[in-house]
């Protein structure tokens, strides 16, 4: 492999290197009507796994979380507390070999 | 885990990290019956480090049995860098006789601590979810799984830095962003001999190296960030840690800075030809001693990352995680021993943290952070770009009078800052030295 394919990865290839056990259900939860008045929409880009998107069209934020790697910062970046934060249950989730 | 639910324990320890995992092993070794509880299926799953584990406190834990456990390498060389756009100016320091540290996988590790805290006793309940704990008459008595409730004298909480236990029962606050640290991290793979060559290492020893590196992120609002690099036996991990408060103001993402840093001619070559093992993602409490939460109540002590029990400064929290773990369970026998799990005994964890390094370090380095975090642009920026200059001048043989090179650098380093940045930069790095000294 060369030295450019450790360089330059996106956060997509990133998460293909990590084992997930997915559950059927979302354990992060947002508060739509906050979202909807949020000006800053920081967990867009804090998120290390990009869990979070903006859809312009509807003005609403889709949670790709099965993507979560359970950090915690968007529970604590989100300005306006919308995020009922949880973790996945027990048994599901992100599954760290190598960390 | 329902084998649990009619069974009543003296302790029950929420978290089998370094903290959890010493808590139990200690109640358990003064005939505790003590149930360790952890959410992933195989403990450390769920968790990441840097990162090295120190072992001075694994001994202290596990004074006979500490060298079995899945070391990768002994950490006894760091070099710390100020990296500025094109170059680096380091500071090495080497002890290839007196390892302090060494690095580990959190999968590996915490499961060898658990499969000891078995050995010795411990019932252990992986892939269950702690939801809440049980209070009855002013007493925490118990904890609520997904499943069932089981009861216990005594609750040691040890779940990490996001402790929803400590917060959802009015311990602490969740942090504020300006106190917690974002880190990410890549494993990557490289061979051993690659390693060796690169980090300088002896061919075919198990010592290691860890590598830290502040600045050279190209950004043009720069966040507070530092770099870190630390060898195992065939493979690197290469991260960063960035205030989370930063990440928002400037709207960046943490990834891509990693990139940067990546990408930095200095740090790239320490990585060519890896493969990208696995990424991973971890806060850390930087809170400290001002973001104490109570550490106990009737019935309930809090250990580890969960209490905010981090020196970012040295990269410090296993060894803040075992021994306030051990002290948890000690005082855990204390109050079982006399029959009273009230706070007036628990005070006992208390008063063993405040005698020992984990409150003393917390208190004098209370102010170290925020002082460094208030002088970002000149730690990121300013230092490491004028120390790559004075080198420059200094190894460069510019065929320019060192006389006049040397002048235009003084000219320089007080014309780029104005002397009142010179001298909050100054005050902040006394203040620093005095807080801890004093
Ligand atoms: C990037 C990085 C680098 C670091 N480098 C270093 C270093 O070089 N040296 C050093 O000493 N320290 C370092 N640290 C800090 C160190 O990793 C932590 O301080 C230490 O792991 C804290 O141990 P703990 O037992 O308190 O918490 P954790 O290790 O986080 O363990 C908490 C456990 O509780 C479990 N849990 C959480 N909630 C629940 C629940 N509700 N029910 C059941 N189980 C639950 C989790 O799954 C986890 O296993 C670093 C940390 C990071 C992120
Ligand atoms: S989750 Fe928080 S930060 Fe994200 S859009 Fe909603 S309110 Fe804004
Ligand atoms: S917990 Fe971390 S990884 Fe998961 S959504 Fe929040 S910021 Fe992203």
């Amino acid at each position: 492999m060369s030295s450019d394919e450790v360089k330059k990865k996106t956060i997509e290839d990133k998460l293909t290197t990590i084992k997930y056990n997915c559950d059927s259900e979302s354990h992060l939860v947002l508060d739509a009507q906050l979202c909807k008045n949020c000006e800053s929409r920081c967990c867009t880009y804090i998120c290390p796994a990009k869990v979070y998107t903006y859809d312009e069209n509807q003005n609403t934020i889709n949670v790709d979380y099965e993507n979560c790697l359970e950090c915690g910062a968007c529970k604590i970046a989100c300005p306006y507390g919308a995020i009922d934060w949880k973790y996945p249950k027990a048994g599901h989730g992100v599954i760290y070999k190598q960390s | 885990m329902e084998e649990f639910q009619t069974q009543r324990f003296d302790v029950i320890v929420v978290g089998a990290g370094p903290a959890g995992v010493a808590a139990a092993v200690t109640s358990a070794r003064g005939g505790a019956k003590v149930l360790l509880v952890e959410r992933s299926e195989i403990a450390g799953t769920k968790n990441m480090i840097g990162g090295a584990v120190f072992l001075s406190a694994l001994k202290e834990v596990f004074p006979d049995n500490w060298h079995q456990a899945p070391l990768e390498r002994y950490i006894n060389k760091h070099t710390w860098s100020l990296l500025s756009d094109n170059s680096s100016v380091d500071v090495s320091c080497d002890f290839p006789l007196k390892p302090k540290s060494a690095s580990i996988f959190r999968s590996k590790f915490d499961s060898w601590l658990v499969s000891q805290a078995k050995k010795e006793g411990v019932y252990f309940a992986p892939s269950t979810l702690v939801k809440r704990l049980i209070k009855k008459n002013g007493y925490y008595c118990g904890i609520e799984t997904e499943l069932e409730r089981i009861e216990a004298k005594v609750i040691i909480i040890a779940d990490g830095v996001n402790s929803l236990l400590a917060c959802q029962h009015g311990f602490r606050y969740d942090y504020d962003a300006k106190d917690t640290v974002l880190s990410i991290k890549e494993t990557v793979k490289l061979s051993k001999e690659i390693i060796e060559e690169r980090f300088n290492i002896t061919k075919g020893s198990n010592n290691g190296a860890a590598r830290n590196f502040l600045g050279g992120l190209k950004s043009e609002n720069t966040p507070f960030a530092l770099g870190f690099m630390y060898t195992y036996s065939d493979s690197v991990s290469i991260g960063l840690g960035v205030n989370l408060e930063d990440l928002r103001r400037y709207a960046l993402n943490p990834s891509d800075l990693l990139e940067k840093l990546k990408e930095h001619p200095v740090v790239a070559p320490l990585l060519q030809g890896g493969e990208m093992l696995e990424y991973s993602a971890h806060l850390i409490p930087e809170g400290g001693f001002k973001k104490l939460p109570k550490l106990c109540e009737n019935g309930v002590m809090i250990a580890g990352d969960a209490a905010g029990f981090v020196n970012a400064i040295h990269f410090e929290g296993t060894n803040f995680a075992f021994i306030s773990g051990k002290f948890a369970g000690e005082t855990a026998l204390a109050a079982l021993k006399i029959n009273d799990c009230s706070k007036r005994t628990l005070k006992l964890y208390e008063k063993k943290l405040k005698q020992s390094f984990i409150l003393k370090d917390l208190k004098s380095y209370k102010d170290v952070m925020e002082n460094l975090y208030s002088r970002t642009n000149s730690l990121m920026n300013y230092y490491p770009k004028k120390a790559a200059e004075f080198f420059e001048i200094f190894s460069g043989a510019n065929c320019i009078s060192k006389r006049d090179e040397f002048r235009n650098f003084i000219v320089n380093f007080i014309k780029d800052r104005s002397i009142r940045e010179l001298f909050k930069d100054l005050a902040a790095f006394i203040s620093s030295i005095f807080g801890v000294l004093k």
